[in-house]
């Protein structure tokens, strides 16, 4: 490989050669915008290098503008700012040939793989009676079985690196307890919870560890727009941005609306870092207290 | 008088195994049956599946009970076989009451070996199938007016990991997470969801090379002793296995007025496992 002297005279230019994840690379999806982009630009900072993935597209049963090509642009070039590389490529979580394809081209520029965070997700919403089965079997493949299909195609990677790693899932506080109308991302969410334990038990062997975070309401677009805002206000005609955050509120113990990409970033940073080194199997929530309600 | 006469109940795989024991115990409590099997193959599962006659069999001795039965083919992945056959079901029996959603299956690799299509087919049973079930059968017992039950058989594995099953273990969590947020969206209804946890029971699903092989990982050809060893280890209590009518027990309970304010709980028919 001729990556040798690029790679080491990035290193030497960045500032953050010596972070916490000096010289590793992260696998991450839905990297385009919100948390996966937060989570991308925080384990860059610590000196990581990217492979970022997202659908850039809109999906059928998906009532709220998804990431775009431009947006997945925006997170290459503010990782580029600080001065980690970076592999970007349109992919699709429910096309395990794409995955695969993707992490070849990125493990072949960045050398390796240490770090995956199966962060693509998606929120639609309906009760049993109206919930269609286009929008439940969307919700189970992109969620659940795009998670599955994440770890597939990285899994081989970290192994074969022989170093050991770190997988972080994007589950959620739903991936723990229960909240009507959302019956699909809740059982998506509490499969990968399963998902996560399993390969805990799996891979230890290998010295990789796998965790999940579990996040209550992140201020992204997937929260911010009328889908949320009337599965959170039901009685309301038209919810407005005030009306849901007082309901979102409502649903932790802290006195915040909602919390911030950055906050899941921190949690998935530490995960991934030599600091959770022995943590293994774990559900961190990050949550603003809503398990204990 | 019987605890369930005069009540209809809808069971899902209920050629043979755990399906089969419920719909008899069901009927021995004075329910009448919809029993609902696909009767055939699916390609991923590495072990025999159930044929039409384990279905007749399953009607023969509800009808030896004095119950009366509806027996259909279908396939849990399938809306419209579902709809159809439970529909002219409900049509024949007049009202719905109870749902067993037990249909399920089992295959096995390490996460990252796991064939695609075997990920693909056990979430579509294991999961998908006991919603799509949900979303046929509940507004039959909506509609009734009278309140309702719906068990679903989720697995000790809904709760806690097993090696080179990732698949099984997300399907069976999802639905803990099903019958949660059933339980709060049909509670209105005086409909109760409720889960049951077994441990492994002794069907036909347990009892093949293939689970043999998933517990004895360094047996070349594991034996059915030596299963019941490796099976008995992840149980507390000193048996190697829970048998189908004890899972049915526990259907029963919650199926009947004594679990009246039971409701998006998880019952553990499990020798102890999740106390470890």
């Amino acid at each position: 490989m001729s990556t040798s002297t690029t790679s080491a005279s990035t290193a030497s230019a960045s500032p953050s050669g010596a972070g916490r994840l000096a010289g590793k690379v992260a696998f991450i999806t839905g990297a385009a915008r919100g948390q996966g982009r937060s989570h991308a630009l925080r384990l860059a900072r610590e000196g990581a290098d990217i492979i970022a993935i997202d659908l850039c597209g809109p999906l059928p049963t998906v009532g709220y503008p998804l990431g775009t090509p431009e947006d997945l642009a925006m997170t290459v070039d503010l990782v580029e700012e600080l001065d980690r590389r970076i592999v970007a490529v349109p992919a699709d979580v429910r096309d395990l040939a794409s995955l695969e394809q993707a992490l070849a081209v990125g493990v072949a520029e960045l050398g390796r793989l240490d770090i995956v965070c199966a962060n693509a997700g998606i929120l639609s919403s309906g009760s049993l009676a109206d919930l269609t089965e286009e929008a439940w079997r969307e919700m189970i493949d992109i969620n659940l079985s795009g998670v599955w299909r994440t770890c597939r195609a990285a899994i081989p990677h970290l192994i074969a690196g022989g170093r050991g790693g770190s997988i972080v899932l994007t589950s959620s506080v739903a991936g723990l307890k229960s909240y009507p109308n959302i019956a699909h991302y809740v059982s998506a969410k509490h499969g990968v919870t399963g998902l996560m334990r399993t390969l805990a038990v799996e891979l230890a062997p290998h010295r990789i560890r796998v965790n999940s975070v579990h996040p209550t309401q992140v201020d992204t677009d997937m929260i911010q727009n009328d889908v949320m805002y009337r599965l959170f206000c039901p009685d309301s005609e038209n919810p407005t941005k005030e009306e849901f955050a007082a309901a979102s509120r409502a649903t932790g113990l802290l006195p915040v609306d909602w919390v911030e990409a950055i906050d899941v970033s921190n949690a998935v940073l530490f995960l991934a870092s030599e600091d959770a080194r022995y943590i293994t199997g774990t559900a961190l929530a990050i949550d603003a207290g809503a398990l204990m309600i | 008088m019987p605890a369930l006469a005069g009540k209809v109940a809808l069971i899902t795989g209920a050629a043979r195994g755990q399906g089969r024991s419920h719909a008899v115990r069901l009927a021995a409590e004075g329910a009448d049956i919809i029993a609902i099997d696909i009767c055939a193959q699916i390609e991923s599962v590495p072990y025999p599946l159930a044929r039409p006659a384990d279905l007749e069999q399953t009607a023969a001795e509800v009808r030896a009970l004095g119950g009366r039965i509806v027996t259909a083919h279908a396939d849990v992945r399938s809306q419209a076989e579902l709809r159809a056959a439970v529909d002219a079901a409900v049509g024949e029996l007049g009202r719905l009451d109870i749902v067993c959603a037990n249909a399920g299956i089992h295959s096995s690799a390490p996460a990252h070996e796991l064939p695609e299509q075997a990920w693909q087919d056990l979430i579509d049973v294991n999961l998908t199938g006991v919603w799509l079930t949900c979303k046929v059968a509940v507004p039959h017992i909506i509609a009734g007016g009278r309140g309702g039950v719906v068990i679903v058989t989720a697995s000790v594995a809904g709760h806690k990991p097993y090696a080179t099953i990732s698949h099984y273990v997300a399907a069976k969590h999802g639905l803990i997470g099903l019958t949660k947020t059933l339980a709060q969206e049909l509670a209105p209804h005086g409909i109760r969801v409720n889960a049951i946890s077994p441990t492994q029971v002794d069907t036909d699903m347990i009892q093949n090379d293939m689970i043999y092989r998933q517990f004895v990982p360094d047996a070349e050809r594991p034996t059915r002793e030596q299963f019941a060893e490796a099976s008995q280890a992840t149980n507390l209590l000193p048996v190697p296995w829970v048998e189908p009518s004890d899972v049915s027990d526990a259907v029963a309970f919650l199926a009947g007025d004594g679990a009246r304010f039971i409701t998006g709980a998880s019952l553990p028919v499990d020798a102890g496992v999740l106390a470890k």
